[in-house]
């Protein structure tokens, strides 16, 4: 192997040198925190619902490591929130609110259901996938639906105590502490999902999604890829699932309704699919586009959400890191 | 001496359509193969089967002389048999480099490594590199695929398995759809791969396999009906009649 090494020389190993660091963190890449810091500064009156946004930008980063990088299309990810978001409720309604290990046996969970959920579902793709992953989220629903005697059904699951964070921080009235805690999952999550798409394994899931007939043909386990990552990204919406459950003290069927599937897609093609940072734009822009109509036209925000998407869809195709990518092309052509 | 592959009794049938009858086929390392035939003859199909793509209905597959019939398409790449598409099957959004350096990272075994950044494989990226200048594809290598014309995205195909380093490759019509004025390059590339490499060109532009070929197989409704050398083959009466075509008597 390390014949290749040294072969090459100039411009050729300049160019080898760069391509090998492409994936070095770079200044921009922190960004996003310089931002949600400063938001928790500057919006501190509104620390829940930029608490909940960091959560779903977890759930958003979940959705995009299987969809935007594997090409596995799915409509049930709910199903994983929910699994996540009623572990921790039910674990915190019986006696157990320990959050940290709430958010672990969310994890666990969810991810269990991905695995095994997967290994069924994940023999087909295209269309028939799209269903099948519905059904999965379908089944959960009626499931927890069905169980109201430990979920509440549909009036939700009352009476979470969630207890305080390394014994120390309360989930105060204010949000503080929801947001601060958010914000460090979410970094560790994105820490995780930032390795696993840049690594080599992480390659080969872009190969899956851009022809699994060669990655098979180059001797690649497609199978066992796919059931890795969908069972990953189950575990990682259970983890939003959680912090979601666990921060606001409650959680009821919504967690695993196909609005959730269909909504999270959509913060997610806002933003841009499969270049890791569309969780961090998408979501935020949908999450406030949503609260701030919600507030100005209570009984028609839906339309206007509508609205806004139908533009989107028409001016920002790539979503917004699309746009940003034809921008600064636009701008190096004319350099 | 094992053969490179070895073929018994081949057999794969859809309900009533047969599309491998019985194909009794070997070639030795180093071989140069052409199979040949008419469309629907079953040519791709015996590459699905030998790849591993198609699982035979019965017959056997051997490779180097070991069984390889009940493995999978990727333990059998791990061996050394490797195909390439008639239609280009590549990673379209990816660049050049990414193309063949996926190939090295399954064939290095690294491939399932998510904890260390894909950077940091550098003998793989310099490899890939290599693969290309060999093909005369290096200053294509940042390009994404959909950049490059289709005769260029057909070197691709052979640059991607040959970062497989295969003791048998697979050459499913390499100049398919390619204009007359590319198949000399393709013609070139084909020439220049490794004496240690036995392959198996399926290909209907005869100036190709009578250039390549040391060797001929004509397959006709899924049954090998001759074989020989292309001296052999060209002159031979049933060929022409079903194949190569005769000149009209008057």
């Amino acid at each position: 192997m390390t014949v290749f090494r040294d072969r090459f020389t100039g411009n050729d190993k300049a160019m080898l040198d760069r391509l090998a660091r492409r994936h070095r963190l770079e200044p921009v890449e922190a960004l996003p925190w310089i931002a949600a810091v400063t938001a928790g500064f500057v919006f501190s009156d509104y620390l829940a619902l930029l608490a909940q946004i960091l959560a779903t930008i977890v759930f958003a980063l979940s959705v995009d490591l299987v969809l935007g990088y594997a090409g596995i299309v799915t409509l049930g990810h709910a199903a994983f929130f929910g699994a996540g978001a009623y572990t921790a409720g039910l674990l915190a309604a019986n006696g157990w609110g320990e959050p940290l290990s709430g958010l672990l046996a969310a994890a666990i969970a969810a991810g269990a259901i991905g695995l095994v959920s997967g290994a069924v579902i994940l023999r087909t793709s295209g269309l028939t996938l799209l269903m099948q992953t519905l059904m999965v989220a379908a089944m959960l629903y009626e499931l927890a639906n069905k169980a109201h005697r430990f979920t509440g059904g549909a009036d939700g699951l009352q009476g979470m105590q969630v207890w305080p964070i390394f014994g120390l921080f309360r989930f105060d009235m204010f949000g503080r502490t929801a947001f601060l805690y958010c914000l460090v999952v979410l970094f560790l999550c994105w820490l995780i999902v930032r390795m696993v798409v840049q690594s080599a394994f992480g390659r080969s899931l872009t190969g899956i999604r851009e022809n699994a007939l060669r990655m098979h043909a180059i001797g690649a386990p497609v199978s066992r890829r796919k059931l890795i990552v969908y069972t990953l990204s189950a575990a990682l919406s259970g983890v939003a699932g959680a912090l979601i459950a666990q921060t606001t003290q409650f959680v009821d069927l919504g967690v695993l309704s196909l609005e959730r599937s269909g909504a999270i897609l959509i913060m997610l093609i806002i933003g841009g699919v499969g270049q890791l940072y569309g969780a961090f734009i998408g979501v935020p822009l949908y999450m406030i586009a949503q609260d701030r109509f919600a507030t100005v036209d209570p009984v028609n925000w839906y339309f206007w959400i509508g609205l806004f998407m139908v533009l989107l869809v028409i001016f920002v195709r790539g979503g917004v890191l699309g746009a940003i990518a034809r921008m600064r092309g636009r701008i190096g052509a004319r350099k | 001496m094992n053969r490179a592959i070895e073929t018994v009794r081949l057999c794969r049938n859809f309900g009533g359509i047969i599309v491998a009858d019985a194909i009794d086929f070997r070639m030795d390392p180093g071989a140069r193969h052409a199979l040949i035939g008419p469309n629907g003859a079953g040519k791709t199909s015996f590459i699905n089967l030998v790849s591993g793509a198609l699982q035979p209905s019965s017959g056997g597959i051997r490779l180097g002389g070991e069984d390889i019939t009940a493995l999978s398409q990727a333990q059998r790449v791990k061996r050394g048999l490797v195909r390439t598409f008639q239609i280009n099957a590549l990673f379209r959004r990816l660049s050049v480099l990414d193309n063949v350096t996926l190939a090295i990272a399954e064939r290095h075994g690294f491939a399932a490594d998510f904890i260390r950044s894909c950077g940091r494989h550098r003998a793989a990226i310099d490899e890939s590199y290599a693969t290309l200048e060999q093909l005369g594809l290096a200053q294509d290598a940042l390009k994404p695929v959909t950049d490059l014309d289709y005769g260029r995205q057909r070197m691709i195909e052979i640059a991607i398995a040959l970062g497989l380093k295969p003791k048998v490759l697979l050459l499913d019509e390499p100049a398919a759809g390619v204009s007359t004025g590319d198949v000399g390059s393709i013609i070139k590339v084909i020439e220049r791969l490794p004496e240690t490499i036995a392959v198996l060109l399926i290909e209907h532009d005869m100036d190709l396999v009578f250039r390549i070929a040391r060797r001929i197989t004509v397959l006709v409704g899924g049954r090998v009906l001759i074989e020989g050398t292309p001296e052999l083959i060209a002159r031979d009466p049933q060929v022409r009649r079903v194949y190569l075509g005769e000149r009209r008597r008057p």
